[in-house]
């Protein structure tokens, strides 16, 4: 178990790319940190630098008190789960998970009661002599969680481990993987692309964007306080509403010139305004919302229009007999979330 | 030749029998031509290559002199075992080291080095360019695919002058080490390194496996499909190796069953009738172990191929 702080951690490619700036953070002890950002922000580069596989162009990281820009990933104490597994081919799942520990030295009676206590753990007692070819897609990505937890190391790494899975596997395997990390209690840093991983998996989220940390916090406060534009309509599904509006005469106005809020102080100027569609209220208010379709998800409804032009999503509960048309709705003020439209970031 | 040919292909009840025959079949399975086609031409390829063959397994049965007189023949003889004992055990040069089991274990030797000792640098010389970042990594590896362009043959003077002032005439490593590096075999290896997944040598990192072990544990396993073909050429290669023997090894003691052959043949000069029951079946001995290679590995091979999942 440890603690890993990054401090002005960057990385340029040999060819000159920036993939990631200047980065610092601290994970606890314990805790479970998702890495999520869309394909390309630097993910897997910032994961691999904390594995040791990809060098540190500059700052330093340390685990557990110690700095390891220089230390091989195998005397890091980290263990890997990789997207696509990376099982060795040739062996069985039994070596597969030894593998680690017989290069490390470990005693054989030893060695072999790991193996069976993660087989156990993991529930592939019975494939232990298989290959992995053999095996279908969950089991892999078990066998590759049991080469990570047989070594007990102090930091455990996952690169997508669940995006080859069907959308039913992948939601079981998320629920093992969070409680065996709960069980066994080790630092954990999960890369994924995927914002339901990220908000049910999470202690806390880091919202990656080209290179740059958008924001960091617990799935609540990512959810609820989105930092900017981005993290707004990254997080969530669907993503909070991001309409364009303005400080106008003591009021923040949507361009058919409904008033939304109060704005004290005078300001003036565009700002975009955002608000999570379960926070709409439907069937009073000053606000007109035209709704083109209805998507219904069983459990409850999404409306999908238009408020003063510009595409809006409202959520209905499964009573309301929402319907196309046009809706009176109410944007609660509580709810509503202000950014500065050039930079977007929260005002 | 043709004679033969047809035999084999059809006895002569059968292909009469064959044309009445076609039309009613039709009726319930129509006959793919096409494949009657492909395979009378794999058929005749077939019979056109064994027929060489079984002229040396025919008259390695029967009287020298009977060969001398009417060549090859129908006949089946009874001059096989006491000709393969012959060939095996008697030598036909003064220094009794030119038998045909030593020459056989020569070969062997020959071919077993020049396989092993081809697979084992060319993989290590394709994990150095694939797996580590030298400086002329790319370079070197045009370099070596270069030599393609070189064979023995053309470098064969200053290999030998090397050999030679290395004092390594007569010797196995003179007749071995000189021909060792291998452009085809380094240039499979490499390619077949470069679709490993790159993961794997990353999960091996962080398994705490170093540079040696990698190799040994994982890269070389998941080659076996790979050094199984490789073995199949490099034997064969070296096994059929003439020139280059003949040059560095002037002791009979080496005489690989190549060069034995020719040993033999030469007799027609000296006026005798040469031993051509001997030398076919020293001709026998020469081919099988190629083919037998080729068979035992071809199996291997396939299974590896379908077997492994990379
Ligand atoms: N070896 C490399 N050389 C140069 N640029 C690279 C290299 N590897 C990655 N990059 C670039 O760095 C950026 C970040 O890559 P990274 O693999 O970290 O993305 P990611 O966030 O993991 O994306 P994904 O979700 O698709 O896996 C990308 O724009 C990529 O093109
Ligand atoms: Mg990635």
């Amino acid at each position: 178990m440890a603690r890993v702080t990054l401090d002005r951690v960057h990385k340029v490619y040999p060819n000159g790319f920036e993939a990631v700036r200047p980065t610092s953070f601290q994970i606890e002890d314990g805790e479970f940190l998702v890495l999520v950002g869309p394909s390309g922000c630097g993910k897997s580069t910032l994961l691999r630098m904390i594995a040791g596989l990809e060098d540190i162009t500059g700052g330093t990281l340390t685990i557990d008190g110690r700095e390891v820009n220089s230390v091989g990933p195998a005397d890091r104490d980290i263990a890997m789960v990789f997207q696509n597994y990376a099982l060795y081919p040739h062996m069985t799942v039994r070596r597969n998970i030894a593998y680690g520990l017989a290069n490390r030295g470990t005693p054989r009676d030893r060695i072999a009661a790991k193996v069976e206590e993660a087989a156990r753990m993991l529930n592939l007692t019975d494939h232990l002599d298989r290959k992995p070819a053999q095996l279908s897609g969950g089991q892999r990505q078990r066998v590759a969680m049991g080469r990570a937890i047989v070594r007990d190391p102090a930091l455990f790494l996952f690169d997508e481990p669940l995006s080859n899975l069907d959308a039913k596997l992948r939601n079981q395997m998320r629920i093992e993987i969070k409680a065996l990390q709960r069980r066994l209690g080790v630092t954990s840093i999960y890369v994924t692309h995927d914002q339901v991983e990220a908000m049910t998996m999470a202690d806390r989220i880091i919202v990656l964007n080209g290179g740059v940390i958008e924001q960091i916090g617990t799935p609540a406060e990512i959810y609820h306080s989105p930092a900017s534009t981005f993290v707004a309509s990254f997080m969530g599904a669907p993503p909070m509403n991001l309409i364009e509006a303005a400080f106008e005469t003591g009021a923040v106005r949507l361009p058919d010139g409904t008033a939304v809020m109060d704005a004290p102080g005078g300001r003036s100027g565009p700002i975009t305004l955002g608000i999570r569609p379960e926070d709409v209220r439907l069937g009073r208010g000053s606000a007109t919302f035209d709704v083109a379709l209805v998507e219904e998800l069983g459990a409850h409804r999404l409306l999908h229009g238009k408020l003063s032009g510009q595409p809006f999503t409202a959520h209905a509960l499964k009573e309301s007999d929402a319907t196309t048309g046009s809706h009176r709705i109410d944007l609660p003020f509580e709810a509503l979330a202000l950014f500065d439209r050039e930079t977007g970031m929260r005002l | 030749m043709a004679e033969l040919s047809h035999t084999i292909l059809l006895p002569p009840e059968q292909a009469r029998a064959a044309r009445p025959v076609a039309p009613a079949r039709r009726h319930r399975r129509p006959l793919r031509w096409g494949a009657v086609g492909n395979h009378a031409v794999l058929i005749a390829g077939a019979l056109f290559m064994l027929a060489p063959l079984l002229m040396l397994v025919q008259m390695s049965t029967i009287p020298d002199a009977q060969i001398m007189r009417t060549g090859p023949s129908f006949e089946i003889g009874d001059r096989f075992w006491p000709n393969l004992e012959k060939a095996l055990t008697e030598s036909m040069s003064f220094s009794g080291e030119t038998t045909g089991l030593n020459m056989f274990r020569n070969s062997m030797i020959l071919g077993l080095g020049f396989a092993l000792g081809k697979i084992v640098i060319s993989m290590m010389a394709a994990y150095a360019i694939v797996y580590f970042r030298l400086r002329f990594a790319t370079l070197a590896f045009w370099l070596i695919f270069t030599t393609l362009l070189l064979p023995l043959e053309v470098r064969i003077v200053p290999s030998y002058e090397i050999t030679q002032k290395l004092g390594l005439l007569n010797s196995w490593t003179g007749l071995i080490v000189p021909l060792i590096a291998s452009a085809t075999a380094t240039f499979f290896f490499r390619q077949f390194f470069m679709s490993v997944p790159e993961e794997l040598l990353e999960a091996a990192k962080i398994d705490g496996a170093g540079p040696v072990k990698f190799f040994i544990d994982i890269l070389v396993p998941l080659s076996r499909t790979m050094i199984a073909a490789m073995f199949i050429i490099m034997f064969v290669f070296g096994w059929n190796q003439y020139l280059w023997p003949v040059m560095v090894s002037t002791e009979e003691g080496k005489f690989t069953l190549v060069q034995g052959i020719k040993q033999i043949t030469q007799g027609l000069e000296g006026g005798h009738i040469p031993e051509y029951g001997r030398s076919n079946i020293l001709a026998i001995l020469a081919v099988l172990p190629p083919v037998l290679v080729v068979v035992f590995f071809q199996r291997w091979f396939v299974k590896g191929l379908t077997e492994s999942d990379k």
